[in-house]
């Protein structure tokens, strides 16, 4: 049984000119210690549907699904209350921006120790010893002196391996990751990822990371899901993803990688941006920028197999030709 | 530390002096002299006024009657009241317990009512909750005081008649004054009914005067609060499971309260300002009752040295901000 199962997951947000769907349809499976990597541009709505499963969307966003399950508790049937006691203890989150994510008033170790207080019954001085552990185990140098550190005095890599103890200080099932990285210089960035892969290993957690960073996919993820304009468009095993992309998104989003740019000349990028709320195409959200795209194209998408990685798009790609074609024509 | 303060304090001596020139030059600026006033509607002839003029030293220029004041000062000396002959320093202290408890009563009153109300308007932004408390906010912060103070007396004391129109205590007690403070001197004379009536005689006055600090620090929390709660950190302190009381009262409010600090501290100079209309429109036998009946009878040396007096206690008021301040902002501490 998959640790994490949601199936047709709608974020909708309340704005001035309307409500706008930043996640629309999307399903979304995490089996117990596997590594699933969400890829997309910004605006493809990867943070929002983990931040939707948290319950950490602003009162704005109505959140709809047919399921939302984890660890075998019907998540759509619980209260907020019930929620907050698997949220933290059983499924954690990280975030981009590790600075600005530890609150400046606290210490280091009240922080993470407010986290071992609401979830379990260490006393006092347990808590200040696993805080220590944790610490350590997140390869923070001197983790004693650290415990009593405000956010300021630590830098962007120590600030997000402190989030990275916090929220594994219970032991969680399910790590959530919003682009841990992005915000970390380069060699940071590489040693937070070894850091989290080992700890998903140690301790038989499940990753769920979001990343807009082929390169971070390729090294980290068991399977990838590709997601553009708040809709899945793609699934597939890591290896069998890179190999032979199905969805033209995807395939695109591979050859922009500097690594696979063959020709001497310009790297390739996709034409256009992500649809927003407004010129939303009627068919197929990827068709105004997708090569492949058919008059069909315009009205609608069909959803392919899991042969096909379950792509969305109806001339599904296989060794990079278009299949299916004459079903346009 | 030892260096910050030294710094705080070297900042405090010119703007000393400049209180000090302030008030020298404004009351003097004003028609009449103590003199005049004194002689009232008896006739004097200008050659008595002028002798008892030069017994006080007005006769020399103004530059050095500044001059001699400011080496008196120094010396600790703010002189005698021209009106009453007793010394300036002696009427402050003793009248100022009273300004003092009317003013810890309201600023508590304004900071327990207000940063709950300015939390409750950011929570529930844009209910009716939040805008009848911004618009009550807005109300009593146009409200001239001498004018709202009128109206609860002739609601509260002239209509209802619930409570007294004036005085700090009802004639009826008498007991030494151990502290200054009317709520602790009545409870420690053992009296029955004086702490009740030293009670009934303070709710008034410290309405009034909290209202302004009260709608200030309930606006100031509220938007702070809306600055916070959309701060990562709050995001984090959710993701961790914490009840919303306790994200909102530990993880956004001790945020929020680095901005409210500062302006509860501001609001202590509101507040004695305050006291001088409050004071006047209660009875309230305070220090700005004191400074205004001074400048009333033109009695210069209690409006030079009520004002520097209470110029004083604002920058030490600032100062322990200032201190405050670095305690509860880590960021400034390290």
């Amino acid at each position: 049984m998959a640790l994490l199962e949601i199936k047709n997951l709608t974020v909708s947000f309340d704005t001035v000119t309307g409500p706008f769907a930043a996640v629309d349809g999307v399903d979304l499976t995490v089996d117990g210690r596997e590594i699933l990597s969400i890829v997309g541009e910004s605006g493809s709505g990867k943070s929002v549907s983990m931040l939707a499963v948290m319950g950490l969307l602003p009162p704005s966003a109505t959140v709809t699904a047919d399921v939302m399950r984890f660890d075998g508790n019907d998540m759509l049937s619980m209260t907020a209350k019930q929620k907050r006691t698997i949220i933290g203890r059983d499924i954690a989150m990280i975030f981009q921006e590790p600075m600005s994510s530890l609150n400046p008033c606290f210490t280091v170790g009240f922080q993470i120790g407010e986290m071992l207080r609401r979830h379990t019954d260490l006393d006092r001085k347990a808590r200040r010893t696993r805080a220590i552990e944790l610490l350590d185990a997140v390869g923070i140098p001197s983790p004693q002196q650290r415990l009593s550190a405000f956010p300021h005095q630590l830098s962007g890599g120590m600030s997000q391996r402190v989030m990275i103890a916090m929220a594994t200080s219970c032991r969680p099932k399910l790590l959530i990751a919003d682009e841990p990285t992005t915000a970390l210089d380069v060699t940071i960035q590489a040693q937070i990822l070894d850091l989290l892969r080992d700890l998903c290993a140690d301790r038989d957690m499940a990753l769920v990371l979001i990343t807009h960073d082929m390169g971070v996919v390729a090294q980290m993820a068991h399977r990838v899901q590709v997601q553009y304009a708040g809709q899945r468009v793609e699934e597939q095993a890591v290896r069998e993803l890179f190999s032979d992309p199905h969805h033209p998104y995807t395939s695109a989003l591979l050859s922009a990688l500097p690594e696979r740019a063959t020709g001497r000349g310009h790297l390739p990028s996709i034409a256009g941006m992500v649809p927003g709320q407004h010129g939303r195409p009627t068919g197929c959200l990827f068709e105004p920028r997708c090569q492949f795209a058919t008059d069909i194209c315009r009205r609608g998408a069909e959803r392919q197999d899991a042969a096909l990685g379950h792509a969305l798009c109806n001339h599904p790609l296989v060794n990079g030709v278009a299949t299916r074609m004459e079903v346009g024509a | 530390m030892l260096r910050f303060l030294a710094g705080r304090f070297a900042v405090l001596i010119p703007t000393f002096l400049g209180v000090a020139l302030v008030a020298f030059a404004f009351i003097r600026l004003l028609p009449g002299d103590p003199v005049m006033l004194m002689s009232g509607e008896r006739v004097m002839s200008d050659e008595r006024h002028a002798e008892i003029m030069k017994s006080l030293g007005y006769d020399k220029p103004l530059s050095i009657q500044f001059v001699d004041y400011l080496g008196d000062i120094v010396t600790g000396d703010l002189g005698n009241s021209v009106v009453t002959k007793r010394p300036i320093l002696d009427d402050f202290f003793k009248l100022f317990p009273a300004t003092l408890e009317l003013s810890i009563c309201a600023i508590f009153l304004a900071v327990f009512l207000g940063i709950p109300a300015g939390v409750l308007a950011a929570v529930r932004r844009g209910s009716w909750i939040d805008q009848s408390l911004m618009g009550t906010a807005l109300v009593g912060y146009s409200m001239p005081i001498f004018w709202w103070g009128l109206l609860l007396i002739i609601l509260f004391s002239g209509i209802l008649q619930w409570t007294p129109v004036s005085g700090r205590i009802s004639l009826m007690y008498y007991f030494p004054a151990h502290t200054g403070f009317m709520l602790i001197d009545s409870l420690l004379s053992g009296q029955p009914g004086a702490f009740k009536s030293a009670l009934s005689h303070l709710i008034l006055p410290t309405i009034v005067l909290c209202t302004i600090p009260l709608a200030v620090i309930a606006r100031q929390t509220r938007s702070a609060m809306l600055e916070v709660l959309g701060e990562d950190y709050v995001r984090t302190a959710r993701s961790k499971g914490l009840s919303p009381r306790r994200v909102i009262g530990v993880h956004a409010l001790r945020n929020a309260l680095i901005p409210v600090v500062t302006t509860i501290g501001l609001q202590v100079g509101v507040l004695l300002a305050g006291a001088i209309l409050t004071e006047t429109i209660f009875s309230w036998p305070g220090i700005g009752k004191w400074m205004v009946d001074a400048v009333f009878k033109r009695d210069y040396p209690v409006v030079q040295g009520g004002l520097l007096l209470i110029a004083g206690i604002i920058m030490i008021v600032n100062l322990a901000v200032d201190l405050l301040y670095g305690l509860i902002n880590p960021r400034i501490r390290h």
